[in-house]
């Protein structure tokens, strides 16, 4: 269960400030009727470089729980992984897995530990969703670099976009959103976030690129297909063009 | 002050031999059975304590004999298995590498400790017949002096050994489907069993390594599930 030593040991001897490691963007998580719904743009940018235009920064830590990063990506993405092997690893060894609360918890002690990195500049703050199967229900947490965990009833975002993902997601959500439903919110609330965030990567038409999106229910994880992303993001563009495309 | 007596090498392990054969002899056997998706697991266990369980994406564990011996080994296997999987990649965790070590330890305690472990004990590693050198399923048995072995088609472990194996020597069919693997499994535990009549699904404790599930192939079927296949 314990292998917190096994991140990678960051530290910096130039005493902080900004270091150019790809940094991920906008990522949200909201609760829909039967659970809850985690999703994030594909950019990773170094600077006003781009570092990575299809990033995967939402990660399945189980079969009931996703874990979405923003910061620095190299972390984070170490630190997803190790979730996923520790939780998996509890399930096997105990024979259940842990309670939903019990795995935010675990993430909270990883972020802990990563204070050292963060204060360099190397920041891991994720948003972390599940279902949990003893309430029936989607919950989700944020975090600070602290560990500290905060509980969301609605929804958040975090990331450089996050804010404009808030923005939006504040006029089109609500707690009884159907799958296609929430589905549409999230990619709304993506699309606003790039278009009023540059380090936050829009929907690539071009190379086909598209957000990752997923939900999470009582059945499992469901990762939305490309086609169903491109077929609302369409219509989305043709809504706000005035059919002008 | 008296000498003590001398002990031949040889007696000490016939008689540590023994010891453990008859801890094992007195539990339930447990079969592992190839089927056409996969590799059965079923074992005679009416309680709560699993004898069988997962150690990691494509490899599964189940053991006789004494259960806080078997359940300590399945746990220092898990450990293995994710420490390997996470340092490396999770396709370098592997059966033959996992039962070698199992082997290490269970021969190690045979020779070296006063007591050895009453135990008798599967890996079972399914084929991922998308990766190159993973094409086929592998059987391992690790015996109570950690003696290795590898099985085709099915391999039993446990009390009755030779009844159970009888009875699959004569029915055993290759590529047969799911269902017909836990009547036939079921069928040859019913030759080691106390009772006269056939085990009943909630007797049965029932696993599968299935290749064709995502990521971690290792399923536990559900009391109804087992009693759809045994039509009973």
């Amino acid at each position: 269960m314990d292998h917190p030593h096994l991140l990678p040991e960051l530290s910096f001897s130039d005493g902080g400030g900004h270091i150019d490691v790809p940094h991920g963007t906008t990522v949200l998580s909201f609760k829909f009727a039967d659970g809850v719904l985690v999703a994030g743009d594909r950019l990773a940018t170094e600077g006003h470089r781009v570092a990575s235009r299809d990033v995967e920064k939402v990660f399945e830590t189980d079969a009931h729980s996703l874990m979405a990063i923003s910061g620095a990506a190299g972390p984070c993405i170490e630190m997803a992984r190790l979730l996923g092997v520790e939780l998996e690893h509890y399930e096997k060894i105990e024979g259940d897995a842990l309670e939903l609360d019990g795995k935010a918890n675990r993430l909270s002690n990883l972020i802990r530990q990563n204070l050292p990195a963060a204060m360099q500049g190397l920041v891991v703050v994720p948003l972390y969703a599940g279902y949990d199967l003893r309430r029936r229900t989607g919950r989700l947490w944020k975090f600070d670099i602290t560990g500290g965990r905060y509980e969301e009833t609605e929804f958040e975002a975090t990331g450089s976009g996050g804010l404009f993902a808030r923005d939006s997601l504040k006029n089109h959500w609500n707690p009884r959103l159907s799958r296609e439903d929430a589905v549409r919110v999230a990619v709304r609330a993506l699309t606003d976030a790039a278009d009023e965030d540059r380090a936050t990567g829009g929907i690539d038409l071009q190379r086909g690129i598209y957000s990752i999106i997923k939900l999470c229910s009582e059945s499992g994880i469901e990762t939305v297909e490309n086609g169903e992303i491109d077929g609302i993001y369409r219509a989305l563009v043709a809504e706000r063009s005035g059919g002008n495309v | 002050m008296s000498m003590p007596f001398y002990v031949s090498p040889e007696q000490v392990m016939a008689d540590k031999a023994e010891f453990a054969r008859k801890g094992i002899a007195r539990g339930k056997s447990i079969i592992a059975l190839e089927y056409d998706l996969g590799i059965l697991l079923i074992s005679e266990n009416a309680t709560s304590l699993s004898k069988i369980g997962e150690i990691y994406d494509r490899i599964g564990f189940a053991g006789v004999g004494k259960f806080s011996e078997f359940d300590q080994l399945r746990k220092i296997g898990v450990r293995f298995a994710d420490t390997k999987g996470y340092a490396y990649s999770r396709d370098d965790v592997r059966g033959k590498g996992l039962a070698n070590a199992y082997s290490q330890v269970v021969g190690d305690a045979f020779t070296q400790q006063p007591k050895p472990l009453e135990v008798e004990i599967i890996i079972a590693e399914v084929r991922d017949p998308r990766l190159a050198g993973h094409e086929h399923n592998a059987i391992y048995r690790v015996k109570y002096d950690g003696f290795i072995s590898d099985h085709k088609e099915w391999c039993v472990i446990g009390g009755n050994v030779d009844d159970v194996e009888s009875a699959l020597r004569s029915d055993f069919r290759p590529e047969m489907p799911l269902g017909d693997a836990v009547r036939l499994g079921r069928g040859s535990l019913d030759r080691s069993s106390s009772g006269s009549s056939s085990l009943g699904a909630e007797s049965l404790e029932v696993c599968v390594l299935e290749q064709d599930l995502p990521h971690r192939k290792f399923r536990r079927l559900s009391t109804d599930e087992v009693r759809s296949m045994l039509g009973s």
